[in-house]
């Protein structure tokens, strides 16, 4: 049976509006005139419901018209439609509509809709074509609507449909009639070859190492005694082999930042022997700032990172990546970061609220010719497109304001996108009298897992992203998360909370209950797990599968016996599904049984413990690069043109409004300020209660070219700018934390990565810049996360992403009225520069546009720059300036055209008191377009200036012009007039973006 | 003491704001999950103004409001009669107006909860979240828009298009002055007649698309660094319903 809707009148359907706009406006449709679109629900029963009560289920009485004899297209507006396409989810895909379409059905019927009948959903797009569309067209067409790895898609032509052709009255359902035991998996007689050949065929991503070392365990005689007695085979099962892999994956384990490695600097001689980079300068970063510090809360052991806000507030942040998901199906990918990255909100302490969302996006040029993109690659506007619209659902959603992020565009990202998902939450400092960080779990609590069904999706996630992409990776490891299944979790698990129904909590993200539960286990020291008591979404998954799925919307819990009736009623009635999986034990050991059958029976010590540390080789060796300076370009106005036209530079006003930033009334500086609302700001300002001037700013910083030179310069830059931007908004000096998340090339030397000895080289460089950079400005680390793994190999050819560091800022700002924007607030303010220019242009825009190497990598001196902060903390606490915006990509031109475009006014500059020691040394295009880092573009009233002068005595600061109220930017040097702009060719070219995507 | 009863679940996200804004403006909220009422609704006669705020109830599936309109339409119809009986008020904000209108509270010209009108797809097919400028109808006698006349306010919809039935309702919402607001110097989503809100003929239901209880702040405005004054705070509505009901 199908249903299908439609609008009864011609021009009211906005999603056909935007598609026909889309199409038309790539200009590869040229007879293309109509769009419409049907919603297709598909239903196996019908429940005695007849026609009229299912069209009226669905359709819109006002506006929507329905039928369910599969003549929906004859009906439709558009009456002279020539092609039909079909797109649905592929069997076994998540389909959130149908989820809803279910629920309705049975709240017509008054009870649920049956279990195991079939609800299914569609869309059918009908477009008019003034000739037959070509096959070229039509494949064109299909390829747009659909993505093949979870959806498919139907065409029919007109002829066909008069022929009596239909759209199918249901499509295939999941059938899987294997799995449903453990098998067994020798291995303790196998050679090493046989062992990786091993590691290989079942996708467990583990290197011969690994394997050897599980090997050995199987062959203690300790351990073989102990499987006897329990009547377990010495050899392992698969479950337990998938557990071990999962556990020991890079992507849980973080293999490279853990292991040992031999560090060779080729200039200075320097051979260092480095035991673990997290521990050396991450977590010693943090330990040695802890004194100065005393607001750190719980940092490193949790999901999240916990500083103090207040005495009876807490708050929390936490970014991780989707990439390897995102690449193959990007709106999944993305959604599921996103909701993914909220559960580890959830998941922290006794469980926090999350309050807002930050996301960085790193892809491939869009508009890269397609003979440039290597075959089996989607092309990056397509990944673009797909990541956005999973970001605006995966934030919009859930409710949470998506207040701050970025979009990087390079050619080294066509391989892999970059997806950085974050979130921040916040939860009261005390629960129920407990401290709220502390989770107890005790032998005897129960295992609950939360939320949604396992099903196959997202099975081998975690090895999966702890390979390089190529053409035969599973398919399976896609999921697609669900905001709304999510946000009815969501709500239950803080009422629950609240009423103290549950002791522990983590979320089920990559590895799923195998990870959730097998971390858990160590507090009590044991678990045991009946698999077969976990809810599925179909039946016949392998006990393996039941373990390390990685379905979505998940959480594990541990739940008193005597609370848990009153939890599992309270989840019953807010329509949140939960079950009793398993109980904690102290035995040591994690246990699985399936169907009282044991399957599963590994040591929680060699688990966690067993792991062989890599052995590691790091060699340094500048790169050798070709610069030529700058000079002096005859024509710097059509040079700013093109910078404010490059993707990273330009406005992504029309990406980020789709965004809702404001749910939950917090935004005091949104991601656009000024006049028309269209300025760039340097980073959020959020208020936390509406009777506190307190706030909390968040921001970022990010400039992988800098690697290209030296991955340290990159590491401090990414710091500062972090930081800068946080002083820039009106944060306190003394009171921000940062987020490291690395995604790197495989550091790892191999056949295939040769290099592999210089890109760990430039990981350890990085490692000490995020250390020097953090201890001077007292930055603690307090959560971060590395993918290391970011290389696609298609065709035989290799794409290897820059080196990227994301640091991710959140901070305290005391007064909220305090905060500062970035946009020209009045004509006759004074312009001011802070912080020294020097000529540094290496991996600069300017290098990206102008397309050769350029001298002078931006170098940060941390002790002299934070001397100036601080001080601009205390002019902007005074109220002293009118407006501040921190120099980042483009340098001091692009700094000012920004808040000109932000103040819709005019400014006048000069060249001739740039502060610096080496200013003499820069040519004017140098001083205009240098990325030194640590400077700020500042705007005061004439009556301020003397009072901030006297403030920032001694500090490098200048007048360097004045607003106007003009509409033009006029920069001169030496009495010669270099750039003579209308601020209306600025935004032409800023606003690039607006019509690409 | 003024009860507001805020409904949550399924989706609905923007309660905590609006139980902030009612208890800025002197009302005491309470939070009602519609799972709860579903079981037992005595908690709806304790309130005086029941209120849906924003979100994404089922997720905009099959028609942003729909789902969660029909759930209260079949089971709570009977007791919002009643609130309204006694002279209560009902408010919907963007999901919540979404709810109220495809449930047919709105405009409900008849009294039957007949739908009329609709809020669908925005013209251009996206969600935005940007400021307005909105008109309020001084003609209204509804009393949630008391001495207000225009004032900014965020919009964050993809979903808010208004249309309806026929000419007829068109020209009914005009005339009775049931157009509570609408939008000025541009139309953001298409609406017909710029529409951002109605009122139901006692003026006592209220839904629109913008979102009022986000603006409860002068700090909350886009632009109160280069603006002295930002005119009427969207909290004034709340205040309005309050000191009708006090």
């Amino acid at each position: 049976m199908r249903v299908e809707i439609c609008y009864a009148r011609p021009q009211l359907d906005g999603r056909g509006a935007k598609l026909l706009k889309n199409l038309q406006a790539s200009g590869q449709y040229p007879t293309l005139k109509a769009v419409e679109t049907l919603d297709v629900i598909l239903l196996d029963q019908t429940c005695g419901l007849n026609e009229a009560s299912l069209v009226g289920v669905f359709a819109d009485p006002v506006v929507q018209q329905g039928r369910c004899d599969g003549t929906g297209p004859s009906v439709s507006p558009l009456a002279d439609w020539t092609l039909a396409i079909e797109v649905s989810f592929k069997a076994g895909v998540t389909d959130p509509v149908a989820i809803t379409a279910r629920e309705a059905l049975g709240f017509r019927l008054q009870k649920f809709w049956p279990e195991e009948a079939v609800v299914q959903t569609a869309v059918l797009y009908l477009f008019a074509l003034s000739s037959a569309a070509t096959a070229a067209e039509i494949a064109q067409l299909t390829a747009r609507l659909h993505n093949p790895l979870i959806q498919q898609a139907i065409v029919l032509n007109r002829l066909e449909w008069t022929q009596g052709r239909r759209f199918p009255d249901l499509y295939p359902v999941v059938k899987i009639t294997s799995g449903g035991r453990a098998e067994n998996v020798p291995l303790t007689a196998l050679d090493e070859a046989a062992l990786l050949k091993l590691s290989k065929e079942r996708l467990l991503a583990l290197t011969k190492e690994e394997m050897r070392a599980i090997q050995g365990y199987y062959l203690d005689p300790e351990v073989q005694k102990s499987r006897r007695s329990v009547g377990l085979s010495v050899e392992p099962t698969d479950v337990e082999l998938e557990m071990l892999a999962q556990t020991w994956s890079e992507h849980c384990k973080h293999k490279i930042f853990q292991a040992e490695i031999a560090y060779h600097d080729k200039v200075t001689g320097e051979v260092t022997q480095i035991t673990s980079l997290y521990s050396t300068f991450i977590k010693q970063t943090t330990r040695d700032l802890t004194p100065e510090r005393p607001w750190l809360k719980s940092v490193f052991h949790d999901n999240s990172g916990v500083v103090e806000f207040d005495d009876s507030t807490l708050v929390c942040f936490k970014v991780e990546t989707h990439n390897s998901p995102s690449a193959l199906d990007p709106f999944g990918g993305a959604i599921t970061g996103i909701v993914g990255v909220n559960r580890d909100i959830l998941g922290t302490g006794k469980g926090a609220k999350p309050i807002f969302n930050t996301n960085f996006l790193c892809f491939g040029d869009p508009r890269t010719p397609a003979d440039q993109i290597p075959s089996g690659l989607l092309p990056p506007k397509k990944v673009l497109e797909g990541v956005h619209r999973g970001i605006v659902e995966g934030g919009n959603h859930s409710g949470i304001p998506t207040v701050s992020g970025g979009f990087l565009f390079d050619e080294s990202y066509l391989g892999k996108p970059l997806v950085f998902c974050g979130t921040g939450g916040v939860l009261p400092a005390k629960i129920l009298g407990e401290d709220a960080t502390v989770k107890h779990i005790e032998p005897g609590d129960l295992a609950v897992m939360l939320g949604g069904r396992v099903g196959k999706d997202g099975i081998h996630g975690a090895t999966f992203s702890s390979l390089a992409l190529d053409e035969a990776s599973p398919t399976s490891a896609v999921q697609i998360g669900d905001p709304i299944t999510q946000r009815k979790m969501s709500d239950f698990l803080l009422e629950a909370r609240d009423l103290g129904l549950y002791k522990g909590i983590t979320d089920n993200g990559a590895g799923g209950l195998s990870s959730s539960f097998g971390e858990m286990a160590e507090a009590s020291n044991g678990i045991r797990l009946d698999l077969d008591l976990c809810p599925l979404k179909y039946a016949g998954l392998a006990p393996w599968e039941i373990l390390v799925s990685e379905s979505q919307e998940r959480m594990s819990l541990a739940v008193a016996p005597d609370k848990i009736e009153a939890f599992l009623k309270l989840a019953h009635q807010r329509d949140v599904e939960g079950a009793v999986v398993g109980q904690f034990t102290a035995s040591g050991f994690v246990e699985a049984y399936y169907h009282k059958t044991i399957v599963a029976k590994i040591a929680l010590e060699f688990l966690h413990g067993g792991l062989p540390r890599m052995q590691l080789r790091a060699v340094w060796v500048p790169p050798v690069r070709h610069e030529t300076p700058l000079g002096n370009p005859a024509n710097l106005k059509e040079l700013l043109l093109k910078v404010l036209a490059d993707p990273v530079v330009a406005s992504k006003e029309s990406l980020v409004r789709q965004y809702d930033h404001e749910v939950q009334a917090r935004s005091v500086v949104k991601p656009f300020c000024g006049e028309k609302a269209d300025g760039p700001t340097d980073g959020a300002v959020l208020r936390m209660y509406p009777w506190s001037p307190k706030g909390l700013t968040v921001t970022h910083g990010v400039c992988p070219r800098y690697g290209d030179t030296d991955t340290y310069a990159m590491a401090m830059n990414a710091v500062d700018e972090a930081f800068r931007a946080h002083i820039s908004v009106g944060g306190d000096p003394e009171r921000a934390s940062v987020l490291d998340n690395f995604c790197w090339p495989d550091p790892v030397e191999s056949a295939q990565t040769p290099d592999g000895p210089y890109k760990l080289a430039q990981l350890v460089r990085a490692c000490r810049g995020l250390r020097d950079a953090c201890l001077a400005y007292g930055l603690p680390l307090i959560s971060g996360k590395d993918s290391m793994k970011n290389d696609a190999v298609m065709n035989g050819k290799k794409v290897s992403i820059r080196p990227t560091l994301l640091i991710s800022l959140m901070g305290a700002i005391s007064d909220i009225s305090r905060a500062c924007t970035t946009d020209f607030l009045e004509a006759g303010d004074l312009i001011l520069l802070l912080g020294e220019t020097r000529p540094e242009m290496a991996g600069s825009i300017v290098e990206k546009v102008l397309g050769h190497q350029l001298p002078g990598t931006p170098t940060v001196r941390p002790r002299r720059a934070f001397a100036y902060y601080k001080t601009l903390a205390q002019a902007l606490r005074r109220g002293l300036i009118r407006s501040s915006h921190d120099l980042s990509d483009g340098g001091l031109a692009v700094a000012l055209a920004e808040s000109m475009i932000g103040g819709r006014c005019g400014a006048q500059v000069t060249l001739d008191e740039i502060p610096g020691y080496f200013w003499h040394q820069a040519t004017d295009a140098e001083l205009l377009f240098s990325e030194s880092p640590s400077r700020f573009l500042l705007s005061v009233a004439p009556e301020n200036w003397e009072e901030v002068q006297k403030l920032f005595s001694g500090s490098p600061l200048s007048v360097i012009g004045v607003v106007t109220s003009s509409s033009q930017l006029i920069v001169e040097s030496r009495g010669k007039r270099l750039i003579e702009v209308e601020l209306d060719e600025l935004l032409t070219a800023w606003n690039v973006l607006a019509t690409l995507v | 003491m003024i009860n507001v009863g805020i409904l949550t679940g399924f989706g609905i996200n923007a309660d905590l704001e609006l139980g902030q804004a009612f208890e800025m403006a002197g009302a005491t909220p309470q939070f009602l999950p519609l799972t709860s009422l579903i079981e037992d609704s005595r908690a709806l006669s304790g309130v005086q103004i029941l209120a849906f705020p924003g979100g994404f109830s089922f997720g905009d599936h099959l028609g942003s409001g729909r789902v969660f309109g029909q759930m209260v339409k079949s089971r709570l119809k009977d007791e919002v009669d009643a609130l309204l009986a006694r002279g209560g008020l009902v408010l919907g904000i963007c999901n919540g107006f979404q709810t109220l209108v495809k449930m047919g509270l709105l405009p409900n010209i008849e009294g039957d909860w007949t739908p009329t009108v609709s809020l669908i797809t925005n013209d251009h097919g996206l969600f935005q979240d940007k400021w307005v400028k909105v008109r309020y109808n001084d003609k209204s006698v509804s009393p949630w828009l008391r001495d207000l006349q225009e004032a900014d306010l965020p919009i964050r919809h993809g979903e808010g298009r208004f249309v309806t039935l026929n000419e007829q309702v068109r020209k009914d919402l005009k005339e009775r002055q049931l157009i509570a607001l609408t939008y000025e110097n541009e139309n953001p989503n298409g609406s017909q007649d710029n529409i951002a809100g109605i009122t139901d003929p006692t003026g006592r239901v209220f839904g629109l698309m913008p979102h009022p209880e986000a603006f409860t702040s002068r700090f909350l405005h886009p632009l109160w660094r280069r603006r002295r004054e930002v005119g009427s705070l969207g909290l004034k509505v709340f205040e309005n319903a309050v000191d009708y009901l006090k």
